[in-house]
């Protein structure tokens, strides 16, 4: 019973401390990377004990500047909502990771653990149903601020969220269709199938169109740029215009750990999850014969780093993005999510249907 | 702006061009970055420079802080003729006449105030100067108070301070005001 207890309390924890950890993380991988990409050197200043560290400090900066400062309310806000919508939009977006596969199984003590925060057989419509949960926080920041440009923010975002989680459903569709499963770790662990004998059948070799739209519409999702209508910093400045300190801290952290969310969605559904090509239970069987026997526990903390590096890679790919598009005007967005991605990824849907009924296999 | 063709309108292509170019530069930074980390010669992987410890070289012909050149003995080689105060536009600089013990100078500053609050930095004093006893060749710019009345720089501060090197970098330390010293 203790046992359990203590393996469920390790696998919760390990997502809880990796999505945090790397969420305060980003955003000094955001200053730098941006910086490095201008021709920048980026934040470097923050310093302990004349130890700058490479700017590592800023991220504890911040949040020591943020919890220090006035915590403000408008006269006018509804007093409840505003002090909810912060926590509400951080909690739906820290939960969304948890039934997420980081690894295979895990002995340990006689028993099977799998390697996911919590096994879902609804996983993927876990996943998104907390991810649309999540604007209801945004909405209810720009609703209770009684200021105009945050309830633009509000409307803004609920119309983009709509837009863009009806194709980021569709466009998962064909992935689920391939595995008939809506189990995470059943996805990844299909992926780890060759075809033709050598090609890992990773999602994006199966479903390079939906991986497109999901990545794209999953930009939409998080809310941003190119897709950051809702906070449009340059004209409204949106749903958190009234919020300061910590409570803004939570925004901010909550665009972070939807990152992280989308690149581990990203990562299971369509880069092999915690696969590493020709890598099974038993060691490397490679497919001109040779192989490579390795230790059960070693292939885990081998997939385990895997899956932390695959989702280290399309965080990259995310922040590479955000820091070179400039922002979609909102008439764009709409058109884009409901006149290019929803239709594609419908007949990406019908396509997956027709070649899985020709070919017949599952 | 001329319409846009499909591959334009098609978005996905003209996207991938601009994430290659902007991945290109991280990636080019980067390896500059590592050379440097690593000791190794190279160009720099920014093309800004870290402020208070770089500098841009300035060019000789800058206008920066003032300065009142001295004689071989120490004393101003300023004769308080008062032409720079007269030519000033901004009416920053202030006076005060008085007898030089040597009988071959005919006068000397008592006081010789410039509020740099007022001073619009036109170089006309320099220019006017019969004497070639004031200059603007220290390279300081950083000078700033807390006070207007810290902004005005006395005859001994402006005495004390050197020309810049060739580079421009400034010899002399800022002089601080009295009200600025800690």
């Amino acid at each position: 019973m203790l046992i359990d207890l203590g393996i469920a309390f390790g696998r919760v924890m390990f997502v809880m401390l990796f999505v945090l950890n790397v969420a305060a993380l980003l955003g000094w991988v955001e200053r730098k990377q941006s910086a490095i990409m201008q021709d920048r050197i980026g934040a470097n200043r923050a310093s302990i004990f004349g130890f700058r560290a490479l700017g590592l400090f800023h991220p504890l900066a911040d949040t020591l500047k943020m919890l220090t400062k006035e915590d403000f309310r408008p006269a006018r806000a509804d007093r409840l909502l505003f002090e909810l919508a912060p926590a509400v939009s951080v909690f739906f977006a820290l939960v969304a990771f948890a039934s997420i596969p980081f690894g295979d199984t895990l002995q340990v003590a006689g028993r099977v653990v799998p390697l996911q925060a919590v096994t879902l057989n609804v996983g993927i419509l876990y996943v998104f149903a907390m991810l649309s949960l999540g604007v209801y926080g945004i909405m209810m920041a720009g609703w209770s601020s009684a200021n105009n440009y945050a309830l633009m923010g509000g409307q803004r975002a609920a119309a983009l969220m709509i837009s863009a989680e009806i194709a980021l459903g569709a466009s998962i569709m064909g992935v689920v269709m391939i595995h008939g499963s809506l189990n995470m770790m059943d996805i990844v662990r299909g992926q780890g199938h060759l075809l033709w004998g050598w090609v890992p059948a990773w999602g994006i070799v199966t479903q390079p169109l939906a991986f497109i739209l999901f990545v794209t519409a999953g930009i939409a999702a998080t809310k941003r740029i190119p897709f950051d209508m809702p906070e449009g910093e340059s004209e409204i400045i949106g749903y958190f215009v009234e919020y300061s300190g910590m409570k803004f801290g939570m925004f901010l952290m909550t665009d972070m750990v939807e990152t992280i969310v989308l690149a581990g969605l990203s990562t299971s559904l369509f880069l092999g999850g915690w696969q590493i090509p020709f890598l099974f239970a038993e060691g490397f069987h490679f497919p001109w014969g040779a192989g490579i026997a390795l230790a059960p526990l070693l292939v885990t903390i081998l997939q385990v780093t895997a899956f932390v590096g695959k989702v280290a890679v399309v965080i990259f790919v995310l922040m590479l993005i955000r820091w070179t598009l400039p922002r979609f005007r909102y008439d764009q967005a709409m058109r884009l999510g409901w006149l290019g991605l929803f239709p594609l990824s419908i007949a990406n849907i019908v396509v997956t249907g027709l070649v899985l009924a020709a070919w017949g296999n599952r | 702006m001329s319409p846009m063709n499909l591959r334009q309108r098609f978005y996905l292509v003209e996207v991938l061009t601009g994430l290659g170019l902007t991945a290109a530069h991280f990636f080019r930074n980067m390896g500059r970055h590592t050379a440097r980390a690593l000791g190794r010669k190279g160009t720099s992987g920014a093309v800004t420079i870290q402020y208070p410890e770089e500098r841009r070289p300035y060019s000789p012909r800058l206008r920066s802080l003032h300065r009142l050149v001295r004689r071989e003995d120490g004393s101003p080689r300023c004769v308080a003729c008062m032409m720079c105060e007269t030519v000033c536009p901004a009416h920053c600089i202030y006076i005060v006449a008085d007898e030089h013990p040597n009988p071959e100078i005919e006068k000397m500053p008592r006081r010789f105030d410039i509020d740099l609050g007022k001073c619009v930095f036109c170089g006309y004093c320099v220019e006017a100067c019969p004497e070639d006893a004031i200059r603007m060749d220290t390279g300081i710019l950083e000078f700033s108070s807390y006070s207007r009345g810290g902004m005005i720089y006395s005859k001994e501060m402006l005495l004390s301070l050197e020309p810049a090197d060739p580079t421009g970098r400034p010899r002399s330390p800022i002089p601080l005001p009295a009200n600025r010293r800690a």
